[in-house]
């Protein structure tokens, strides 16, 4: 058999090094990107029809107002974050409680609200919730977006309720068993030794949690809570419904959202490097 | 009834332990009186862990009985926490809490179980950390510290919580063999020192020079036992024969 020595194969070169990778995404890209497809827009219409104002400085009109609306949505999506996390870490303790009982209604619940569409949730939410609570005399009114925030919190109840089952249940076992042999009541474990290690490998599956939810505060859009998609369109139609104008002002929701959601990304995958270095 | 020191410190009497249908113990008796080393060995699978983790209730029983210090570990209303403050346990995978230095790590129990003065678990602590000899590793955090370097802090944490009873589980069995031998030697000090120890082990030289009495156990059973000269020179059973012969 005839051997090529000349042949080398791509195993037998030097590895390359990957950190001076010039075409990874950095988070000024994406904005300059976004702005780009902003302005390009703009003098190929403002060309057309001189007599109305030109999509910039429509879009400049309305920026107050789109940005209290997205203000809106990150108000929407840390209410929810705070509210299911907090239920959620509750339901994930449930389910690995010792208690049969407790361990099979977590268990049925996070299933549940795990495999319900979000928007399905939000719309039960919305329609189920009275407008107004009373207690005795008191009368607690219940606005959409207080609604829309319960909707919203109920997947990532159950999403958090899965990160803090999974993390507990990722720990060797021989953790329990030390710190049990030390005397340790089950709480003491959990909470001493069970906990403080999961929190490092939680972190990264829920800032993903919440980025994914902070793009799902649109869909509060539907049910009529005036975020910024809601405004958006309502600021669209105020202008008579031009169509050169559609492009413009999505790329500016698209925009915001990017440069929200962006860095959290980029950090939630440098903590993921972090914690794999140190485990 | 009183359990005084002239009584057993770990009684064991016809202990039968299942894994659903697999039965794993079957009728194992021993007695360790006060300031006795006993070592047991015996083949991989022949239930020498599961013997020990029921002697601190890691694992249930299904029959036969237990006394730790007259207490019957047997039961239903068993205080397991209490149990667990008298008798200390060593892991083959040490099991250091990763999150806490070693000096956390041996406090820990002291401060949260005993509910002991802080000043003081820290002062009896860095005795602790002295006695291994792991000085200057106190702020180390356990993955900065070498397999036999960890496995002397778990030590010194079981014996924060001064134990009447230690049990070790092949405790050397996944170190590197130069350090090993620390880890005997601290195991050797503290049976000098009179603590009653119940070891799982490989290391037989190390068995024939410390213990008081050896077990061999196979498939659940206890096969031969005796005084460490008698069991090494003189075995009678055919099982504990081989055993040996395969291993020295
Ligand atoms: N939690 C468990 N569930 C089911 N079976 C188990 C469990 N723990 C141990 N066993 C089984 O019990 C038997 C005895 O195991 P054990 O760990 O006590 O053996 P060993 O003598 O310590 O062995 P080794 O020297 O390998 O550590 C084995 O067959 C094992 O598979
Ligand atoms: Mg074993």
């Amino acid at each position: 058999m005839k051997q090529k020595n000349n042949n080398v194969l791509p195993v037998m070169m030097a590895p390359r090094n990957r950190q001076t990778d010039p075409f990874r995404l950095k988070a000024w890209h994406g904005v300059v990107l976004a702005s780009i497809v902003v302005l390009a827009s703009i003098p190929a219409f403002a060309a057309e029809e001189p007599t109305r104002a030109s999509m910039f400085e429509v879009l400049v009109r309305w920026m107050p107002l789109l940005l209290q609306g997205f203000v809106f949505n990150v108000v929407i999506s840390i209410s929810a974050m705070a509210v299911g996390t907090i239920t959620g870490a509750a339901l994930g303790l449930g389910q690995i409680s010792l208690n049969g009982w407790v361990r099979k209604f977590a268990w049925i619940t996070t299933q549940f609200f795990r495999n319900a569409p979000w928007l399905v949730l939000l719309f039960f939410a919305m329609f189920l919730l009275p407008f107004e609570i009373k207690i005795g005399s008191l009368i607690i009114p219940l606005p959409d977006w207080l609604k829309a925030i319960f909707g919203l919190s109920l997947p990532v109840m159950a999403n958090v309720s899965e990160i803090v089952r999974g993390g507990v249940i990722s720990l060797p076992s021989g953790q329990w068993e030390a710190a049990e042999s030390l005397a340790f009541s089950r709480t003491q474990v959990l909470w001493r030794i069970i906990l403080p290690q999961c929190v490092k490998r939680m972190l990264p599956p829920w800032m993903n949690l919440y980025s994914i939810l902070t793009m799902a505060t649109v869909l509060a859009s539907i049910v009529g809570v005036s975020e910024m998609m809601t405004l958006t369109g309502q600021a669209l139609a105020a202008e008579g419904g031009r169509t050169d104008l559609l492009i413009p002002f999505y790329s500016f929701v698209l925009l915001m959202f990017f440069i929200y959601c962006y860095p959290i990304a980029r950090w939630t995958i440098r903590l993921e490097k972090k914690f794999a270095v140190i485990n | 009834m009183a359990w005084s020191e002239d009584q057993p410190m770990v009684s064991i009497k016809d202990l039968h332990k299942s894994f659903g249908a697999l039965e794993v113990l079957k009728g194992i008796s021993m007695d360790v009186m006060k300031g006795e080393v006993v070592c047991i060995i015996g083949p991989s699978g022949s239930g020498k862990s599961t013997l020990i983790r029921c002697v601190n209730a890691l694992n249930d029983i299904q029959q036969g009985s237990i006394l730790v210090e007259g207490q019957e570990v047997n039961d239903h209303n068993l205080d397991k926490l209490e149990l667990r403050k008298k008798v200390g346990m060593v892991f083959q995978q040490y099991n250091l809490f990763p999150h806490k230095t070693a000096l956390e790590n041996i406090m820990m129990a002291p401060l949260l179980v005993l509910k002991q003065d802080k000043a003081e678990v820290e002062k009896l602590a860095r005795q602790l950390i002295k006695k291994v000899r792991l000085e200057g590793k106190e702020e180390s955090y356990p993955g900065e510290l070498s397999g036999g370097q960890q496995q002397r802090v778990a030590i010194a944490r079981s014996l924060a919580m001064n134990p009447d009873v230690m049990l070790f589980d092949e405790v050397t069995a996944a170190l590197d063999p130069e350090t090993v031998n620390e880890v005997l030697l601290a195991i050797k000090e503290l049976a000098q020192d009179g603590m009653t120890c119940m070891l799982v082990t490989h290391e037989m030289a190390f068995a024939r020079e410390i213990a008081d009495h050896i077990y061999f156990t196979d498939r659940g059973v206890i096969v031969e036992h005796g005084p460490p000269d008698t069991f090494f020179d003189d075995a009678k059973d055919p099982r504990t024969v081989e055993f040996l012969g395969q291993i020295l």
